[in-house]
């Protein structure tokens, strides 16, 4: 059985200007192991389909419908107290500012033994050593003597280390990153790649890595999904949806990035900007910028064709690298 | 030919020193020290007309800093900076403050650089109208033509910057950029904080007005796939020193320094399949306290005793240099 099962997931935000789909049906599925590379701009969604599978979306947002099913159980029918021993134990978040995880006036001991004590009876010294091996298995140099320190006397690349530590503490069976690196320089960000990679081979922990850089998630990630405008435009194995997507979004995206030895040349640009979720067009939500749009693409919103497993685009005129090349 | 832009032991120290309190202390016997931060260390690089100059570096290399002290932004703790062939090192002279009119900065967060309180027509108009480019009454007509220039309707110029995307608002600033009419731009991080999508456009709008403007750029970035897309030359800097400078090509085919070796093999790069990602060993070091010699070494997989002996000095072989002591006598 996956560890997660999302059907169909709606997060809706009321707000003054109307109600803003943020998230408007929302499906996939992760086994034990596996890495999951959640891609696309600022405004997509991605972030709140994370945050919505730990619960953590705060009025004016609802999930308004759909299932997040983990390990066959709807996290939806769970109470408060059931939720909070799951977060940060069996599902733990990692976000992209560690600033937002960790506590600036309490120790980096007193906030690890604590979330160790929070899920299981344990002495203090057990949960003390578990920190430190959690440390230095992210790769904190002399784990022992930095218990002691506070967040502000790390450098940022250390403090996102000492976040991830306290999501791995309890063994979680699924982590959502959101951005984890974004903020960080490229050897760091290489560094903390790397540890993840190991992390999840090692101990099949699944996870959920929610990023803008399509190039990160190609070297880390087993599946990527697209998501565009609170929907997954596209997803499928990795390799396949960078060699052959079919959703003209998924194209523009891949073209758009520079350097890979087109120097100079121009980038494929994808036209106009990622439209207001509180008004959003009437049919494919991307149809203004495609240049593939039809009249059929302007009135109808497209449905998800399924091309294997976990694999599928929501499109009328797949095919798009082709299409968009010639 | 002079080359338009020439810099010669640019170096720029961050001094802090002693207050009342420190100073007691200081007499009192306290463990106390003037902290001086060396951000750019004796940099010597040229630009020439119509080149595209990558400056590549993670946070804290200095990149920042030299590209506003060429801006003229900051003052030049030792060395000289020319353009073409005039020394504009000291902003207070007259004719070295002509010269840098013709060198404009556009910045990272368009929103911290434009003021939120100002109509788009006046932010982009009000430099042209100081230096005698255009008359308040032909102002309107001249920011139409600068919007049109960067892609933005002219019907915009009443409207202020909250009411643009964040790549239209780096449009205004370009637009503001253009308005005095430079030919060398220096970029700073300027499409770090856009979308994807829009990064790409604004990076095609950045060659095309190369090719109509005949512009020269100096572009800061610490996106190495930008750099190599954008750039003729790259810099690369390192806590505050300039380590390598290359043909884009030759240095991304061919990287001679440690560093940059590391750097270019830790990019997570499309197409590679699955990447099993690499580390360099710890992370850079205090510029406070920088390690002696080559800055690298303390990260280095090739570092020997002169490595940390000995600063190394610059080795330029067909149009690349390197400051590295492996390159320099071969043994490190």
């Amino acid at each position: 059985m996956s560890v997660l099962d999302i059907r169909d997931l709606q997060t809706h935000f009321f707000t003054d200007d109307g109600v803003v789909k943020a998230v408007d049906g929302v499906s996939f599925s992760l086994d034990a192991g596996e890495v999951l590379g959640l891609v696309g701009e600022s405004g997509s969604g991605k972030s709140v389909t994370g945050f919505s599978i730990l619960r953590l979306v705060d009025p004016p947002g609802r999930v308004v419908g759909g299932e997040i099913l983990f390990h066959g159980q709807d996290l939806a029918q769970l109470s408060n107290r059931e939720m909070r021993s799951l977060r940060g134990n069996r599902i733990a978040m990692i976000f992209q500012d560690p600033m937002m995880t960790l506590n600036p006036v309490l120790r980096i001991e007193t906030q690890m033994v604590e979330a160790v004590r929070a899920h299981e009876r344990i002495s203090h010294a057990a949960a003390r050593d578990r920190a430190i091996t959690t440390l230095a298995k992210v790769g904190i140099p002399s784990p022992a003597e930095r218990l002691a320190a506070y967040p502000h006397q790390f450098s940022g690349g250390m403090r996102q280390r000492v976040a991830i530590a306290i999501a791995l503490l309890n063994g979680p069976e699924l982590i959502v990153a959101d951005e984890p690196t974004t903020a960080l320089d490229v050897t760091i960000q290489s560094q903390i790649l790397a540890e993840v990679q190991e992390l999840a081979r090692e101990t099949g922990t699944a996870l959920i890595w929610i990023t803008h850089d399509l190039a990160v998630v190609a070297g880390l990630a087993d599946r990527i999904s697209v998501m565009y405008a609170g929907r997954i435009v596209e997803s499928g194995p990795t390799e396949q949806v960078l060699a052959a997507p079919q959703h003209p979004y998924t194209a523009g995206l891949l073209g758009s990035i520079p350097g890979h030895g087109r120097r100079g040349e121009r980038l494929t640009q994808i036209p106009g900007m990622a439209p207001s979720m509180s008004r959003l067009p009437a049919g494919c939500a991307f149809a203004p910028r495609c240049d593939l749009a039809s009249e059929m693409c302007r009135s109808t919103a497209p449905m998800v064709t399924e091309t294997g497993a976990g694999q599928g685009y929501r499109c009328h005129h797949p095919n798009a690298a082709q299409k968009v090349a010639t | 030919m002079t080359p338009m832009l020439e810099l010669e032991g640019v170096s720029r120290r961050f001094e802090k020193t002693f207050d009342a309190v420190e100073k007691l202390a200081f007499r009192l016997g306290a463990d106390l020290r003037e902290t001086c931060v060396n951000a750019v260390d004796t940099a010597s690089f040229a630009v020439g007309r119509g080149e595209v100059v990558g400056l590549v570096g993670e946070s804290g290399c200095g990149k920042s800093t030299l590209g506003r002290m060429v801006a003229g932004l900051l003052p030049v703790s030792e060395g000289t900076i020319r353009f073409e062939g005039v020394d504009v090192t000291d902003a207070r002279n007259p004719q070295a403050r002509e010269k840098r009119l013709r060198i404009q900065m556009i910045f990272q967060d368009p929103m911290s650089s434009l003021n939120p309180r100002m109509k788009v027509q006046s932010i982009i108009g009000e430099a042209a109208i100081y230096h005698g480019l255009t008359s308040r009454a032909d102002m309107p007509a001249y920011v139409a033509g600068m919007m049109a220039k960067v892609g933005l309707d002219p019907s915009y110029a009443q409207r202020y910057p909250h009411q643009f995307s964040g790549g239209q608002r780096q449009r205004i600033g370009i637009a503001r950029a253009l308005a005095v009419q430079p030919d060398f731009l220096i970029c700073d991080e300027s499409i770090a904080a856009l979308d994807v999508s829009i990064q790409a456009q604004v990076i095609n709008l950045f060659q095309d007005l190369r090719r109509d403007l005949d512009l020269t750029y100096l572009f800061i970035s610490h996106d190495l796939g930008v750099i190599e897309h954008i750039a003729d030359r790259v810099v690369v800097m390192y806590l505050g020193r300039i380590v390598e400078i290359a043909p884009t090509d030759a240095l991304f085919r061919g990287p001679r320094h440690p560093y940059t070796q590391a750097l270019l093999d830790q990019v997570p790069r499309l197409g590679a399949g699955r990447q099993a990602f690499r580390t360099v060993k710890g992370e850079i070091p205090s510029p406070l306290n920088p390690p002696p010699g080559c800055h690298f070494n303390p990260r280095c997989p090739m570092a020997g005793p002169r490595c940390r002996a000995a600063v190394p000095r610059t080795i330029t072989v067909d149009g690349h240099s390197t400051a590295c002591h492996l390159h320099d006598g071969g043994t490190a």
